[in-house]
């Protein structure tokens, strides 16, 4: 059995601040089988996004952050890893895709300049019409009829969604055995995100890429998502796959969500308690979905 | 206020500043009783001690007619904050009244008065000062007044730019809706948010207030003797440099310290009340 | 039922950089004194700016506007301001960080001199119980609040202008799920409670759904289909409300049976 590309075990996080410690995650253990699309989905401040940036290495070096755990890529310590060997992990081995695609695209430079730079970290000789020809085959990839134009362009000149086409292009072209989505496509429209997930999903089923799908759109993690992971104030409440999760939730805060979200069925809007009870209920894993029973 | 202290003294540099100007205050608001020789503010004359370089009881040596240099120095920072305090006082609720009707109102208004304000910036503001002088007759009153004229547009510029990007936040919008009228938008609801980067800069500045009001009186276009002043000590020190180095090198050093003080302070203020550079 | 707001034939075009952008065109609707209606649409649909146009904050390039049967002037008097209100998405943005929330609710009593002085401090007090906090955080900073609390101000800053027409401009756009659910319940209780009209600008059906009674779809400036909630999701008419509804998240079986039998025809267009 290969090690999963991504293993998390007991993560902790806090910052020291003026008023004292405050604790972000309370040790939440995770992972992600080869090829599996697996969704951390939470609310604003659960700590679904520091996760991830705990895993890109973005967290660690910030001030006053504390963190102790263990994560694991493809076997591999990253704790071990020295920040160079880690740095040389983003963007090549790792990559990421961040909520705003226009932001995340730095304006300055062409299309055509950001791939060449993308492509220079998985293969550091690679010349500019060699890496031309290959942005140019990527970008065909996400559906962008016209490669040549789009590389031409700066950002601020292409829509939203072409944006973000150009992202996910930028970070599957390195072949990444793990992508981190955070968000994405949150920033854009209903029709254009459906395309844009569609195209996602159907890429990373072929290049057989694992992925974290970050999100607090229980919708678009229903449509995309293997198997969810449920994060609640810095705890991992509930896990399980996505339809018995959906269909089925268990922990009173999945429930709560679930009960929560508007349906385009017409349920009416759901009275919400006031009170929270349960939510802090220890972890419920779904039959055969906890850590001890997938991860041998 | 925990954070405010939390911030301030997480910072060794900010603990300085605040002890530099909290000690150049102290001494400046006591100088009659911690000045060594209070009289030689004045037209003290004393040629036995004349142009002594530092010794007890002269820390900081004497002056070409025998005052103690330190003495002086403190003295002369009572001037200096005075008119740090008055030019501020008179400045900023110009050009923040100025920068907050061409921001908030816009069109004609914005454009008449933001070329105004444009043109006393594109002034040196030392050849502005002069020139001003130079019409009226040198004198701590004027030369506070001249500092003043060249200090107001910066604040109009700051103040403007911060309102064209408050004008954008939706509790602008909310009180328009609602109906507030312009003052109350420009004076209750914008004005409150643009006052701590018009703090941080008002204590930057105060630094550099002294700083210019400084070269004023070294060009002999400000304070006039026998009345002790930073600048003009620096001015009249220098023609016996390097041989009476403590005639200039003490003055100096003073005003490197007060505007030094006010920059550190500055800092840790913007960082405490959360101003974006 | 009466109608308290008609838009007849309004257009806006905005000048970008010399060239015209025409951000509604010829849109016509009415709505009706108590009802809900929804406006749905994605970027560039022209949704906001009926949003400024029918607050006075857009002046229509051409056409009119009808509030109870009058003409609405270019420059209004405070008291059509008052009549209509806004929500607005961003709560973090709607309230002034260095304004407690007691003034930010009061300005509105202030302004429309509602109430004597010592009266309005108690109103602000038994406005915030209406839309559910307790009446003592009035003295509190925005930033002492959570996001669906700060909303929650932001509404009963509305509701202090005792108007008749509230637009509510993406207002659990910005929230989480379960707070979004509080702030939808209590929007409902409230134009129940005060028989208010809801113009909802939103680019979520899910939502649409359940609190509208009347949904109009704009798309490119253009209102291309407007209809009764239940109606319009059961058979839309208009492709691109078709593509709307399907492109939507779900979170159920029962809703993806829903959504796969309105794409079907659409399958079939192309």
């Amino acid at each position: 059995m290969t090690a999963p590309t991504l293993a998390i075990d007991d993560l902790r996080l806090g910052f020291r601040g003026w008023a004292g410690t405050v604790e972000v995650l309370h040790g939440i253990s995770l992972h992600i089988a080869k090829g599996e699309r697996v969704a951390l989905v939470g609310e604003s401040g659960s700590g679904k996004s520091v996760t991830a940036r705990l895993v890109l290495g973005l967290v660690q070096e910030l001030r006053g952050a504390r963190f102790s755990g263990r994560m694991a890529f493809e076997g591999r310590d990253l704790g071990a890893l020295s920040r160079r060997e880690r740095e040389a992990l983003r963007g090549d081995r790792i990559s990421m895709i961040f909520q705003d695609p226009t932001s995340s695209l730095n304006p300055v430079y062409t299309i055509d300049t950001l791939f060449h730079e993308v492509l220079r970290r998985g293969a550091p000789g690679i010349g500019a019409a060699e890496a031309r020809e290959k942005a140019i085959a990527a970008l065909a990839d996400v559906a962008i009829t016209d490669p040549e134009r789009v590389l031409r362009s700066y950002a601020f000149q292409l829509s939203g969604g072409m944006n973000q086409r150009v992202l996910i292009a930028m970070a599957l072209a390195n072949n990444p055995a793990l992508l981190l989505a955070d968000e994405p496509g949150t920033a854009l429209d209903v029709t254009v995100q459906a395309q844009t997930l569609a195209l996602m999903q159907s890429l990373v089923a072929r290049h057989g890429t694992s992925m974290l799908f970050i999100s607090h759109n229980l919708g678009v993690v229903r449509e995309f998502a293997d198997r969810v992971y449920v994060i609640y104030k810095g705890r991992i409440v509930e896990q399980g796959p996505t339809e018995g999760l959906f269909e089925a939730p268990l922990h009173p805060y999945t429930r709560a969500l679930m009960a929560a979200v508007p349906r385009i069925t017409g349920e009416g809007i759901p009275e919400i308690d006031e009170e929270q009870t349960g939510f802090y209920d220890p972890l419920v894993a779904h039959p055969g979905y906890s850590e001890a029973e997938l991860r041998p | 206020m925990k954070r405010a202290l939390f911030i301030l003294l997480r910072n060794p540099l900010s603990v300085l500043g605040l002890t530099l100007v909290g000690l150049v205050v102290l001494a400046a608001v006591f100088a009659d009783y911690v000045a060594p020789f209070p009289d030689h503010k004045g037209a003290v004359v004393d040629f036995l001690n004349f142009n002594k370089a530092p010794e007890w009881p002269y820390l900081f040596g004497t002056d070409l007619v025998g005052r103690d240099i330190l003495s002086r120095i403190l003295f002369a920072y009572r001037i200096s904050l005075t008119l740090g305090v008055v030019v501020l006082a008179l400045a900023v609720p110009v050009g923040v009244t100025v920068g907050l009707i061409a921001g908030y109102i816009g069109g004609r208004t914005e454009f008449v008065l933001m070329r105004l304000t444009d043109v006393f910036l594109s002034i040196p503001p030392l050849v502005l000062a002069m020139s001003m002088m130079g019409l009226l007759e040198p004198s701590l009153t004027n030369g506070m007044m001249a500092v003043t004229v060249m200090w107001w547009p910066w604040y109009a510029r700051l103040v403007y730019n911060l309102t064209r990007s408050e004008r954008e936040e939706g509790y602008v919008l909310a009180a328009e809706v609602i109906g507030a009228s312009r003052l109350h938008v420009m004076f209750r609801e914008i004005l409150p948010n643009c006052v701590p980067s018009i703090l941080t800069k008002m204590t930057i500045d105060f630094g550099f207030v002294i700083l210019i009001a400084s070269s004023l009186s070294f060009l002999g276009l400000g304070v006039q003797p026998p009345t002790p002043d930073l600048g003009s000590m620096v001015a009249e020190g220098a023609k016996y440099l390097p041989d009476s180095w403590w005639l200039t090198v003490f003055p100096g050093l003073a005003i490197l310290v007060v505007v030094f003080g006010f920059n550190l302070i500055g800092d840790a203020l913007r960082e405490i009340l959360g101003v974006e550079q | 039922m009466k109608p308290l707001l008609q838009v007849i034939d309004v257009t806006k075009t905005f000048d970008a950089g010399g060239t015209p952008v025409r951000a509604l065109d010829g849109v016509s609707f009415s709505v009706s004194a108590g009802e809900c209606l929804a406006v749905v649409g994605e970027s560039g649909s022209g949704k906001s700016t009926i949003a400024n146009i029918v607050l006075g904050i857009y002046q229509p390039t051409s056409g009119a506007l009808l509030f109870q049967d009058k003409e609405l002037p270019d420059v209004r008097p405070l008291a059509l301001k008052q009549a209509i209100q806004l929500v607005q998405q961003n709560p973090l943005s709607s309230l002034n960080p260095r304004r407690s929330v007691g003034a930010s609710i009061r300005l509105a009593l202030d302004v429309h001199a509602i109430g004597d002085r010592a009266g309005r401090k108690a109103r602000v007090g038994e406005l915030l119980e209406e839309v559910g906090l307790p009446a003592d955080y009035a003295s509190r900073s925005p930033a002492a609040l959570s996001g669906g609390q700060r909303q929650r101000v932001a509404i009963a800053r509305a509701l202090a202008c005792q108007s008749e027409l509230l637009v509510l401009d993406e207002p659990t756009s910005a929230l989480d799920v379960l707070v979004q659910a509080r702030v939808l319940k209590l929007l409902a209780d409230i134009r129940q409670a005060r028989r208010l009209t809801y113009i909802f600008i939103t680019h979520d059906l899910a939502v649409v759904r359940n609190i509208a009674d009347r949904v109009a779809v704009f798309e490119k400036g253009r209102l291309v289909e407007i209809a009764p909630t239940a109606d319009l999701f059961a058979n839309p008419s208009h492709p691109y409300t078709r593509r709307l509804i399907s492109a939507v998240p779900v979170t159920s079986r029962r809703e993806a049976e829903l959504r796969d039998r309105l794409q079907e025809p659409l399958d079939a267009d192309l």
